[in-house]
């Protein structure tokens, strides 16, 4: 049995699976049950100042859009923190802690960006027995009006001033989430290390307007016939934070600096994939929100499988795996070479791939033999893009070959080159021509 | 409450039972179930449920509107290729037609419902009386229509589209063919056939004559006299006989006088049915039979059919569907005697048969089943009377690739003609066909230039 337990920053869980910090976290009540059903920790969710706490819309709060058969694939929120008083929140949390000492319980925070406020508000989470913090620059909505949340993500200079207060006013760890609405997420991420934040978290949601009520023509969710942007997340949301991590996990600056990751896990699988990246664990929110808190069964036996199965015993075994194959376009092998083919047993032939590769790619894949339905890739045409592969319907069914070093490759008459070479190099880079010269 | 006496009773099942025996057997999709079906459609390129359907519906894309929330526009690319695409959708042996063929059976051995799913697009349409279509500017053309069946409905309302007057002279006092007449009740229920003629109707430029026959009332010389085109779509208004002793006797009934009476009565508890019945044939109509003899509460009902079941007529679906509602089915049967008793049906005596050198032979084994009442369902033929000298192929109008008789400004289609499936949807589409070919022929006579070029 492969072992989930999860060190993150000296913050100790039972498993990776964390609920970020959101609805699900918004009260003892959720977080009892979430924990009930297995999940490793909770970020609660972000805590404002002391004071009267802020309102929420009374109308819609989501939209969504939907893939086949009215799968959730995206969601989008105009919610703002929690519109709970401070006091009440902190209490519950306290006893949460109490009850279940074995799980991370990390306070989400979020007041303005004035070092009295957090100098204030510190003291008070870390009297709770919080495992952490996590600094919430990240909500796109609303609270960014107020000068907060993304307006503070966004300017790198305000976040490394903030981290260090918290650091200065804190013994606990401090996590930075940050927002995904932002041009080059390595700056923000290299801000908060400058400021000695312990890890970054990300992604939080993405600027949205999800869909258009056509009758009424104002956007949705729509509140007394207005709506705003909201914010973006679900399984949608996934490649843009997975990226995102990447990026961060690979850029000399910040390399090394612990990241939890964010956006879109909904299966182990994605987990996996985040962890991978050089996340080292993850947080859920919309899955959660759409299935409910059992799918963290899902989520610790399928990792723990894919563990036992590739013999992985821990997760230092798979955090940051894939982070140095992630590299720049210009660093790739311009002398792979890889063609199409089709299981024809495993074609049902509904002659999609035929349709994307000849209107729109290389005319590649036949649609009918000798009078016959038939469906097969023409080696002499294929550029091996992968198109074909993505829009048919059967899993596996098609799938990229790449061509032994020597095999003449059909397209160019010419011998797959043994040799590793890429753009820098290339005789049609004008650059590299230059450097030549 | 039902009776179960012997001989041939109406009443035998308390009426609730019937209410519920032959009320729709495919309940349409509501909105969601259809927004799920419509997900399996991989809008396939070159779909073959297109290819396989008759009339040659753009399948994938009518399903794409339904999932992307347009009912009406999916009805309109449907009734664009076939206008009678609503009564298809409840009749059409989708089982041997598009959803056959569908790519989804490959992987999953379940097709998408493209019937149910072109029934839910239909249904919306027609509901609300959306009329797609409206006249050409007149042409002054007139043409006559012999048979307001689905093959004379899909061509008098393109020929009315196209700017001419329609006249459709029809035998029975009700427009629509088998439609109303044989359709098997629980395929097309609450008067969808009149509703369907009064949507399709709606164009205007038709005229129906309800009780005019051809060869009785008026003769093909005077159509093709006082028309400018005339189409046939006369269906198979003969049967087979048995030629059997004892096929006189009181209880033995061509299928199809009584599949017509069932659809026409007003209380199905009206219609008299054997305890025992024993159907001969083994097409759609002997299935239809049965079945509906057994939903009219008779105890036993058995078809016998002369060769195998993999040569049945009848669809696998039907055979299933026939044994699913306690039909048994019998092969390698052929009828011998009718037995009588008091000059009723009492039995029936039937032979073994076998493929002897490729042919069918009786064995000389004989059987006797008991029986209250024997439906006929040996096959329609088609009756002549009234065309003249038309040329017949194997007893039915013959016709060239447009529909085109061999007399001159005579067009034919439908059951009636020796091409394509016994089918309403191959009807529709002869008939569609035909008008089309019409029409270029009127517009080449009325302007030859345009024609040459
Ligand atoms: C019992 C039964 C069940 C069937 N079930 C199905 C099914 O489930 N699905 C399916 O696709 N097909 C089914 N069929 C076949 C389908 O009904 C026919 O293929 C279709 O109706 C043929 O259309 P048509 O217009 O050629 O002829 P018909 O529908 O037969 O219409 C012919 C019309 O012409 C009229 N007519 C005939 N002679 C004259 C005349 N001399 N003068 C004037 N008018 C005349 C008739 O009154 C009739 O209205 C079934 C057939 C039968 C008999
Ligand atoms: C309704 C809603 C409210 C949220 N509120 C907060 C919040 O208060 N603080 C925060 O840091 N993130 C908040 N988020 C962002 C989530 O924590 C998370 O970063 C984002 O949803 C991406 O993860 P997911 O794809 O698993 O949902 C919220 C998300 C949703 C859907
Ligand atoms: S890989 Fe690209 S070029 Fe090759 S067959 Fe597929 S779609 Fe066409
Ligand atoms: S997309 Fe896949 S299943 Fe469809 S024809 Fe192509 S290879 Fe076959
Ligand atoms: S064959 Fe099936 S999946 Fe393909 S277009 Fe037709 S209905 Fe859709």
């Amino acid at each position: 049995m492969a072992d989930l337990r999860n060190n993150f920053v000296g913050i100790k869980s039972p498993n990776p699976f964390w609920l970020a910090s959101a609805p699900p976290t918004d009260k003892a009540y959720n977080v009892e049950r979430a924990f009930k059903a297995g999940w490793g920790g909770v970020v609660w969710k972000t805590l404002g100042e002391e004071g009267p706490p802020v309102v929420n819309v009374n109308g819609p709060r989501y939209g969504a859009i939907w893939g086949a058969d009215r799968r959730l694939l995206g969601l989008n929120n105009i919610e703002l923190i929690t519109d709970r008083p401070l006091q009440v929140n902190l209490q519950e949390m306290k006893q949460v802690k109490m009850n279940w000492p074995d799980r991370a319980l990390i306070a989400s925070i979020m007041v303005p960006c004035e070092e009295a406020s957090w100098k204030a508000i510190l003291p008070l989470v870390e009297e709770t027995g919080a495992d952490g913090i996590e600094l919430n620059f990240g909500c796109p909505h609303g609270m960014s009006e107020r000068g907060m949340g993304s307006a503070v993500g966004q300017v790198p200079e305000y976040i490394e001033m903030v981290v260090r207060w918290c650091k200065q006013y804190t013994r606990m760890p401090v996590i930075t989430k940050l927002t995904p609405n932002i041009t080059d997420v390595r700056k923000p991420a290299r801000a908060a290390k400058a400021g000695g934040t312990d890890a970054v978290s990300l992604i939080n949601t993405i600027n949205s307007i999800v869909s258009v009520d056509l009758d009424s023509f104002a956007p949705q969710p729509t509140v007394g016939g207005k709506g705003s942007h909201g914010g973006y997340c679900g399984p949608a949301v996934k490649p843009i934070a997975l990226n995102m991590v990447a990026e961060i996990a690979r850029d000399p600056e910040t390399y090394g600096l612990p990241i939890s990751g964010i956006g879109g896990v909904t299966t182990w699988r994605d987990a996996a994939e985040f962890m991978t990246l050089g996340a080292g664990n993850v947080q859920v929110c919309t899955a959660a929100m759409t299935y409910g808190f059992k799918i963290v069964e899902e989520m610790i036996t399928g990792l723990s499988d894919w563990m036992d199965a590739k013999g992985h015993r821990t997760l230092e075994d798979i955090t940051g795996r894939a982070v140095p194959n992630v590299t720049d376009w210009q660093y790739l092998n311009l002398n792979y070479i890889a063609k199409a083919h089709i299981d024809q047993d495993a074609c049902i032939k509904c002659g999609r791939c035929h349709i994307a590769c000849e209107d729109t790619s290389h005319q590649a894949i036949t649609s009918m033999v000798d009078g016959v339905r038939h469906f097969e890739v023409m080696e002499d045409e294929c550029v091996g893009c992968n198109l074909c592969v993505n829009v048919c319907p059967v899993d596996n069914c098609i799938t990229m070959v790449g061509l032994e070093a020597g095999v003449v490759d059909q397209r160019t008459g010419k011998p797959v080159d043994p040799n590793y070479a890429n753009w820098t190099t290339h005789p049609n880079n004008p650059m590299a021509r230059q450097a030549a010269e | 409450m039902g009776t179960n006496v012997s001989g041939i009773h109406g009443g035998r099942l308390a009426p609730a039972d019937y209410e519920k025996n032959f009320s729709d057997l495919h309940p349409p999709l509501d909105h969601h179930e259809a927004l799920v079906a419509a997900d399996r459609c991989y809008f396939c390129y070159d779909a073959p449920c297109m290819t396989a359907c008759p009339t040659s519906i753009d399948i994938p894309m009518f399903i794409r509107q339904i999932s992307t929330g347009n009912p009406i526009g999916s009805a309109k690319t449907i009734f664009d290729q076939n206008i009678l695409g609503g009564v298809c959708a409840r009749v059409c042996p989708t089982e041997t037609l598009c959803e056959q063929v569908c790519v989804r059976n490959t992987a999953e051995e379940r097709p998408v419902e493209i019937g149910r799913l072109q029934r839910y697009a239909t249904d919306t349409a027609m509901e609300q009386n959306i009329q797609f279509y409206q006249r050409a500017e007149r042409t002054g053309s007139r043409i006559a229509v012999v048979g307001a069946g689905p093959a004379g409905l899909a061509c008098a309302h393109r020929l009315a589209m196209n700017g001419h007057d329609v006249i459709i002279f029809d035998a029975r006092v009700k427009p629509g063919g088998l439609n109303e007449y044989g359709i098997a009740t629980y395929k097309s229920t609450d008067d969808f056939a009149q509703r369907e003629v009064d949507y399709l109707l709606s164009i205007g430029g038709i005229e129906i004559r309800n009780g005019q026959k051809l060869g009785r009332d008026f003769t093909l010389g005077e159509l093709t006299e006082n028309f400018d085109a005339v189409f046939l779509g006369m269906g198979l208004a003969g049967v087979n006989a048995l030629k059997t002793e004892g096929e006189q006797l009181s209880g033995v009934e061509d299928a199809v006088d009584f599949i017509a009476a069932l659809r026409q009565v007003e209380n199905k508890a009206d219609i008299a049915i054997g305890r025992r019945v024993v159907v001969i044939g083994g097409g759609m109509t002997a299935i239809d039979a049965a079945v509906q003899s057994k939903l009219l509460g008779a105890e036993e009902v058995t078809i016998c059919y002369r060769r195998g079941k993999e040569h049945m007529n009848a669809s696998e679906y039907e055979q299933d569907l026939a044994t699913s509602k306690g039909v048994m089915i019998r092969h390698w049967l052929q009828p011998k005697r009718v037995i009588g008793k008091d000059g009723k049906v009492a039995g029936i005596e039937v032979e073994y048969t076998a493929m002897q050198d490729g042919r069918l032979v009786g064995t000389g084994e004989t059987g006797i089943l008991a029986a209250d009442q024997i439906f006929k369902a040996i096959g329609q033929t088609f009756d002549p009377t009234g065309v003249g000298n038309l040329r017949l192929e194997a007893g039915r109008i013959a016709i060239d690739a447009e529909g085109r008789t061999s007399m001159a400004r005579v067009w034919a289609g439908g059951d009636c003609v020796k091409a394509g499936e016994d089918l309403t949807v191959t009807s529709v589409a002869q008939g569609r066909d035909a008008a089309d070919s019409i029409n270029r022929a009127l517009a080449a006579a009325a302007n030859p230039a345009v024609a040459v070029a």
